[in-house]
């Protein structure tokens, strides 16, 4: 009974934390063994970062926009409404808009990418076979399927989280200017007063952080994924589960490591 | 030549290859013959090392892969060509790109010798004009055959086929029989074709080994074993329900 409850679960989730620290491992090295698969990279590049920016962005202005009204309105009752710029722009490029934008791609990509291969491996043997056929040819299958999702995550996600800032900003903005009335140029003054150099870049640091757990995560539950449709669905929730409480917590430890996150 | 010597291996409580011994030569086409469960597939991959053994050795050119490191294996692996039962063609890529696949990665050519061979590897197979389509375009027998031509153009000294006429109608089937006869006729290739399809199997081998409960039980060319005084042999290639064998 004990064992089953909590002996058995414990040593999976010790056993799954070791796959998926060993997988990331492969897949970093592997990025940089010849040869290159730009094509790959580039597909994935266009798949999951450019194809993700309408969702980013819709994200991010609204986050932007109801973090602003909130701010200003909590501000108001200290009579300290004047820093909405600076509490918003801080937040936001520190905090909310990495966790949110890995969080968005871990829902969009990281699922994309357990269903993707979880999808052709529950196919009778058609991807295990696939896979063996890469190795046929000499290549390493985690170089193939793992290493191109890896890297066009770590170079999407710390752009997208930009993008993200800077949509946020301009959606904190616009909400300050027509919904509560502020001056422009206060909220930018503020804005420049506050946010340093470092805010913008811990927060592009945990952006890459993410963008290899949304990619890892995603192709190890793929790459795990047994028992039909119904297991791809299991594998794609959990990947999703996974990788978002991932991305959380380790969240709070980045901003405890970085040293300019607390300033 | 490949020579497998005392190969164990299992899987949590369950021994799937017991002791398997078996000497595979080049310039003929060596077919093992087992039912489900019977370790064919198991045995496949330890042959081109994508499984290890619990104990025994491989030799392939006196070279035991059992011991081999990643590198090495590789360099091992590059003398294979494989046919997996399903094609295992990527589906993201073209018929050309398939049988370019194993080329580009191993052979350093210009792009018009690599456009040449795989032309003549399609052609080969019977299927030129193809190499523009993408594999889920294709029906069965075709992917078979493109499974083949991929092999082929790489040029390998070991070809093996996993199960290549399953699944095929009798016709397709003999086709890819024929292929297969004409793939392997050379005197250096080690041909080796794991089925369960008797008809194949008589058709094309010169020599058949039959694979039971994880060790060989008979081998023989196809006269031999047609004529076999082993019931447990009998009852597999008359496909009897009732006999000495275990049905899993």
């Amino acid at each position: 009974m004990l064992r089953n409850l909590i002996l058995l679960p414990f040593l999976n989730f010790v056993r799954s934390s070791i796959e998926i620290c060993v997988l990331a491992f492969k897949a970093i090295v592997s990025i940089f063994e010849p040869p290159l698969n730009f094509r790959r990279i580039i597909s994935h590049l266009y798949l999951d970062g450019i194809k993700s920016i309408p969702v980013i962005f819709l994200m991010s202005v609204f986050t932007g926009g109801v973090l602003a009204m909130q701010s200003y309105f909590g501000l108001q009752r200290f009579g300290a409404e004047v820093f909405t710029g600076s509490l918003v722009g801080v937040s936001l490029t520190k905090e909310l808009i990495p966790v949110l934008t890995g969080l968005m791609l871990a829902g969009r990509v990281s699922a994309s990418y357990s269903a993707e291969i979880g999808t052709m491996v529950v196919t009778t043997m058609v991807v295990t076979e696939q896979v063996d056929a890469l190795f046929t040819f000499g290549i390493n299958p985690v170089k193939y399927l793992v290493s191109p999702r890896v890297t066009a995550l770590l170079i999407m996600c710390p752009l997208l989280t930009l993008f993200g800032d800077f949509m946020a900003i301009m959606g904190g903005r616009l909400v300050a200017a027509l919904v509560v009335n502020q001056n422009p140029n206060l909220f930018d003054s503020q804005l420049f007063v506050a946010l340093e150099i470092w805010d913008v870049l811990s927060g592009m640091v945990k952006a890459i952080s993410f963008g290899l757990t949304v990619a890892v995560i995603g192709s190890y539950f793929g790459l795990k994924t047994e028992g039909g449709a119904k297991g791809v669905g299991r594998a794609t929730t959990t990947a999703v589960v996974v990788a978002s409480v991932i991305i959380l917590i380790s969240d709070f430890f980045w901003s405890k490591i970085l040293p300019f996150s607390l300033r | 030549m490949i020579q497998i010597k005392d190969l164990y291996k299992s899987f949590a409580q369950k021994k799937v290859l017991d002791g398997l011994n078996l000497d595979i030569e080049p310039g003929q086409i060596t077919t093992i013959i087992g039912g489900s469960g019977s370790g064919k597939s198991v045995l496949f991959k330890h042959i081109i090392g994508l499984l290890k053994p619990d104990s025994g050795s491989i030799l392939i050119d006196d070279e035991d892969i059992t011991t081999l490191g990643e590198k090495d294996l590789y360099r091992i692996v590059d003398k294979f060509g494989m046919v997996f039962q399903s094609g295992a063609l990527f589906d993201s890529l073209t018929v050309g790109e398939n049988v370019a696949f194993g080329i580009k990665k191993n052979k350093k050519m210009a792009a018009a010798a690599i456009s040449e061979n795989i032309a003549l590897s399609l052609n080969q197979v019977g299927l030129p004009d193809i190499a523009h389509l993408m594999p889920s375009e294709l029906s069965g027998g075709m992917k078979k055959r493109v499974a083949i031509a991929r092999a082929i153009a790489k040029k390998p000294q070991i070809i093996m086929f996993d199960e290549p006429t399953t699944g095929l109608d009798p016709i397709m089937a003999d086709i890819i029989n024929e292929l297969i006869i004409k793939v392997s006729d050379d005197k250096e290739i080690i041909s080796i074709v794991i089925t369960h399809d008797m008809v194949s199997a008589y058709k094309i081998s010169a020599k058949i080994a039959v694979l039971y409960d994880g060790k060989i039980i008979e081998i023989g060319v196809p006269d031999e074993i047609r004529n076999t005084g082993n019931a447990m042999v009998r009852q597999f290639i008359e496909g009897k329900a009732d006999g000495p064998m275990k049905i899993r």
